[in-house]
């Protein structure tokens, strides 16, 4: 029931820049999770997004005082909740 | 070691001084350097590792990284002092396997502009390690650090546990270690977001690239100018004319020396080994991929290059690679040589296949623009625009085709945006020289081989005789004279040959503009080609040259039917 409710959240892809997020869940294998954990981009994170590029380009975000670029369907796979 | 754009070459120049090798990892595409200095009288060896992330690697440099970490005696850990909290989780995964470490917690004067206050020996308490600020650029700290190695010593309190653990205990960390004050926007800060957002980075970049361009050619030009033309006409050349005298006529003196023009050597028409053969690739196209890599360099150290990539992910994306692809594409038009050495910065297979192909067809390289120019130049502007603009789009139309047709994987962009530094000019030069240096090593073996059997086949007539074989297919299907074949196949593998053995032919500005686009389409020089046999590998060059080939043969159908009609 926990493991539901978490699944929920929208893709990073839909928030618009300037706003923060908080990240509730990413979708995908073990290794795509590790990659991203690496740089700080896990579960319960609080994420800013920066800048999103037109035509579906990638997504620039701020975690831990780190900016990085994320390809979108990455940022699609990433599921996260606003952050007043 | 460390992450990635946090100053570790910088630090190593620092501790190694001059003496410095660049070479590659056995069996691997991957570079490194490699250098020597004293600890208290004893000569110890430093290597720079490639930058990572982890210690569970996700590409072929972390590997090479992790490779290295296993080796080591000590490890020197090089942390961004400014973004403490990402490059804590390298540290603790190293710490975690029981070497003997020591920590240069660099970039320590930006923390102060930051309003960041590290509480350095406090961390160095909770990690167990010794920990020393450092400011590679200007060398402070630097003394205490090498005095210090002798200190190194593992963590035993740190154990292996998962990512989640790992992370919490890094913000417990950070908790007792750093204070932040409140943020003022830097102007870094604002510039860093004024040139990533769309609406004000795309016309930025475009004068990034501009002043970039404009950089490349002001240092080419005076490197010719002032050094290398003077060195060829006032050192070199009567050498080469007593040589001349020397050998009389016959093959050897044409085969060495080539065509005397006017009772002189012309260094760009002469076309023998030891003049036109050593000219143009000395002092043409090597002072223009000097000043392409040190463009590059400063690029690269100023922090700019991932902001262009994130901007130019979209186009390079649907063309099968990723924002990065613009690196090699940038440097091809220098010499395409170093730009099929930089596609190795590509992740996958397929997207490695694809900006080489991409590269040979449609990036026209120094010596390339030159002869466009040169044989278009007279009739006017309007020529050269449609050759640029059949290979802009021919570049865009075969990405297309090739994404959708290519096997294999073409991963997203995912790489960090670090914060703008000021490039230092000495660590920009060193870089520099070393890429030089390397590219020599790399590519001149393999152009000297080229070149001798090109100019073998040349002077043993086997191109001429492949060109009248070709002859009656010139005028029907594109529209030029026979005896344009032989200029397209010598051309082949020399392009400053081909053109002058264009001119002579009396062409009309619209057939010259198809010549000139298909010599410029259907092979890359005989270097480029050696290096990109070297990446791909045998059977996908082969691929690729058929592309090259069926392109260049349907474009100057196409130009054929477009200025003179169907046949």
């Amino acid at each position: 029931m926990v493991d539901k409710m978490e699944r929920q959240g929208i893709p990073l892809v839909d928030i618009p820049p300037g706003q923060k997020a908080r990240i509730i869940h990413i979708v995908g294998g073990v290794g795509f999770k590790h990659r991203l954990n690496i740089m700080g981009i896990i579960e319960g994170k609080i994420i800013k997004i920066i800048t999103r590029q037109p035509f579906r380009g990638p997504i620039t975000i701020k975690v831990n005082g780190t900016s990085m670029t994320i390809g979108r369907g990455m940022a699609q796979k990433i599921l996260v909740e606003v952050v007043k | 070691m460390g992450n990635p754009n946090v100053g570790k070459s910088v630090v190593f120049s620092r501790l190694t001084g001059a003496n410095v090798i660049a070479s590659n990892y056995p069996g691997t595409t991957v570079d490194y350097s490699k250098g020597r200095m004293r600890i208290d009288g004893e000569k110890v060896e430093i290597i720079d590792a490639p930058g990572t992330y982890s210690l569970e690697p996700t590409n072929r440099a972390e590997e090479v990284a992790l490779k290295m970490f296993k080796e080591a005696d000590i490890v020197i850990n090089v942390i961004d002092a400014t973004n403490l909290e990402r490059n804590l989780y390298l540290t603790l995964q190293i710490l975690e396997r029981d070497k003997p470490v020591i920590i240069a917690l660099n970039l320590w004067d930006e923390t102060k502009h930051l309003g960041i206050h590290i509480d350095e020996k406090k961390l160095e308490e909770i990690l167990g390690v010794p920990v020393v600020p450092t400011v590679a650029l200007t060398g402070e700290g630097i003394k205490t650090l090498v005095s210090r190695i002798k200190e190194a010593k593992s963590a035993e309190h740190i154990k292996p546990t998962s990512d989640e653990a790992r992370w919490i205990e890094i913000g417990s960390i950070i908790k007792k270690v750093e204070k932040v004050e409140h943020k003022h926007h830097t102007i870094y800060d604002i510039i860093s977001e004024v040139t990533i957002k769309p609406v004000t980075g795309i016309p930025f970049a475009i004068i990034i690239i501009f002043a970039a361009f404009w950089l490349v050619r002001i240092i080419g030009e005076n490197l010719i100018n002032f050094l290398l033309d003077p060195f060829f006409e006032d050192i070199y050349k009567p050498i080469m004319m007593q040589l001349s005298k020397l050998l009389g006529s016959g093959f050897i003196h044409d085969m060495l020396i080539g065509q005397l023009i006017n009772g002189e050597i012309d260094f760009t028409q002469s076309m023998g080994i030891l003049t036109t053969g050593l000219y143009v690739p000395i002092a043409l196209v090597l002072p223009y991929i000097i000043a392409f890599y040190f463009t590059l360099s400063i690029l690269e150290d100023s922090g700019y290059l991932p902001r262009l990539a994130t901007l130019v992910d979209n186009i390079f994306h649907k063309l099968g690679m990723h924002g990065h692809g613009i690196v090699p594409t940038f440097l091809g038009l220098g010499c395409n040589v170093p730009g099929a050495l930089a596609t190795r910065t590509l992740e996958t297979r397929k997207q490695r296949f694809i900006s080489a192909t991409l590269l040979a067809i449609a990036i026209p390289c120094m010596a390339q623009t030159a002869m466009i120019f040169g044989a278009l130049g007279k009739y006017g502007m309007r020529y050269i625009a449609i050759v640029f603009l059949v290979l802009i789009t021919l570049y865009l139309i075969i990405g297309l085709i090739l994404n959708k047709t290519v096997k294999g994987e073409s991963p997203e962009i995912f790489l960090e945006v670090p914060p703008y530094h000021r490039p230092s000019i000495k660590a920009v030069s060193k870089k520099t020289w070393m890429r030089v240096r390397w590219f020599l090593g790399e590519a001149v073996p393999f152009l000297m081989v080229g070149v001798f059997l090109v100019n073998l086949l040349y002077f043993l007539g086997v191109l001429q005789w492949i060109g009248k074989l070709l002859m009656p297919l010139m005028s029907t299907l594109f529209g030029l004279p026979g005896e344009a074949s032989t200029a397209l196949i010598v051309g082949f593998l020399r392009k400053d040959l081909a053109v002058g053995m264009l001119l002579p032919l009396n062409m009309n500005p619209l057939q010259l503009v198809i010549a000139v686009t298909m010599l410029t389409i259907y092979f890359p020089c005989v270097a480029t080609f050696t290096v990109l046999l070297k990446e791909l590998g045998f059977k996908d060059m082969i691929k690729s040259t058929l592309i090259m080939i069926s392109t260049a043969i349907s474009i100057g159908f196409i130009l054929r039917v477009i200025f003179f009609g169907i046949p």
